[in-house]
């Protein structure tokens, strides 16, 4: 399923790993400065985390929203409109020192670039609690659009307070008899507007202040056991579905031990630039970014990339 | 290209537990992203390992019976029948490379 890239041997001018906004954005911008970017988009998480969302609406540009599905495809085309290739395959590799790079992939494929732009996102939390793992999809889900279907009548949990566990627990009650969120505080961290959608639905309770200890069930889930973290109070919470939306962790596995990371996890840049701190490699989206984390701020960052990565192999030319 | 079928609640039976190969069956939906990245990486290796198994579909919106008896509540969630059991399952969307560990046994 992978398109017929220019033969290996050869030497480009960037590689760019991950296909979410920031990989897309790098593609587009690269591609129309000539630089006939080599995308490897992932074979499963092409496209990137807006894959499994439904409605977008704070896109600029989209006064109706767009699905996220349906926007990264219009991403992709317009990457490839402009001579973007794009593989749909895993990179298990990198050699990122010296002034040609080398990006393996997951079939043995190698291809060398004088730049590569690491946009692999991140990755969803698990709770890390006794029960969690064994029942991942049997009950367990960090996906209420792929999910949801499955709860028609049930009572479930949401576990988080930000703008994806809000969404998820509104997405949730369309098939749900009851949603209940799970946050550690005793405020969202959402924006308003998702916030009160959330806070003023019938179908929706709030538990604070408390985090899971357990989920419970043998073949699958029968409840979650609550630790109030205020009072110290046990309880349990009979649910049949738990969706995980606890946050994200930046994807830096490939290039752990070789570039260095901030405090968050992420890949240190230096100061406005995606530039890390070996030469020719770049940084952009959410694998750079513990703050924001949004589509948006994500494009805008594989832009800065592809700025940098043109700058780059100017001055080297010169 | 695909060598995959689709099966349904009236033809599961005849499709996957009576089969005399493995089947490996992806439980999947429309509406689930995920499930459309599967899609492609389970016809390939339809295609590839034609010999040794087969790749059926069911699309858990239309065949709600087959999927209640297998507790299917997350998709993409791909089973392996040999001989009428469930002899191996991946939840979530994966890699090819994946697969061909997991099921490795079966696609020798």
């Amino acid at each position: 399923m992978s398109t017929q890239a220019t033969p290996a041997s050869d030497v480009r001018d960037v590689i760019i790993i991950g296909s979410g906004p920031a990989g897309y954005t790098a593609a587009i911008y690269s591609a129309r400065a000539d630089l006939k970017p080599l995308m490897i988009a992932g074979s499963v998480t092409a496209g990137g985390e807006l894959m499994n969302t439904t409605d977008v609406e704070n896109f600029p540009g989209f006064p109706e929203g767009i699905m996220g599905p349906d926007l990264m495809e219009n991403l992709g085309q317009q990457a490839e409109r402009f001579g973007t290739e794009i593989m749909y395959d895993d990179v298990t590799s990198v050699e990122l020192e010296g002034a040609v790079k080398t990006v393996t992939l997951a079939d043995g494929q190698e291809f060398k670039a004088r730049t590569v732009i690491i946009s692999t996102g991140s990755a969803y939390r698990e709770l890390g609690v006794e029960g969690e793992k064994r029942l991942v999809g049997h009950g367990v889900s960090s996906c209420a659009t792929c999910d949801g279907f499955f709860f028609k009548g049930h009572d479930i949990a949401v576990i988080g307070g930000g703008d994806s566990a809000m969404e998820e627990a509104i997405f949730l009650t369309k098939f749900a008899e009851s949603v209940t969120v799970v946050h550690r505080r005793d405020t969202l961290r959402a924006s308003k507007i998702m916030a009160d959608r959330a806070l003023n639905h019938p179908k929706i309770k709030f538990i604070w202040d408390s985090e899971v200890e357990t989920v419970e069930g043998d073949a699958k889930v029968s409840g979650i056991r609550l630790n109030n973290l205020v009072t110290g109070e046990k309880s349990e919470l009979a649910v049949t579905g738990v969706f995980v939306a606890i946050g994200n962790d930046p994807r830096v596995d490939l290039v752990k031990g070789v570039l260095e990371l901030t405090a968050a996890g992420t890949i240190a840049v230096e100061g406005r630039t995606s530039r890390t701190t070996l030469p020719g490699v770049f940084a952009a989206g959410d694998v750079v970014d513990p703050t924001y984390r949004q589509a948006i701020t994500a494009a805008g960052s594989g832009c800065v990339a592809a700025l940098d990565v043109e700058h780059f192999l100017a001055d080297q030319n010169s | 290209m695909s060598n995959a079928k689709s099966a349904t609640d009236a033809t599961f039976s005849a499709d996957v537990l009576n089969s005399e190969k493995p089947v490996i069956v992806d439980f999947w939906a429309e509406w689930c992203g995920p499930c459309r990245k599967l899609g492609p990486i389970l016809d390939e290796i339809s295609v590839e390992y034609a010999d040794k198994v087969d790749v059926v579909k069911v699309d858990v919106d239309a065949n709600p019976a087959i999927s209640a008896k297998y507790g299917i509540t997350s998709i993409p969630a791909v089973y392996l029948f040999q001989g009428g059991e469930v002899r191996g399952t991946v939840v979530g969307a994966r890699p090819k490379q994946y697969f061909e560990k997991e099921f490795a046994e079966f696609l020798k």
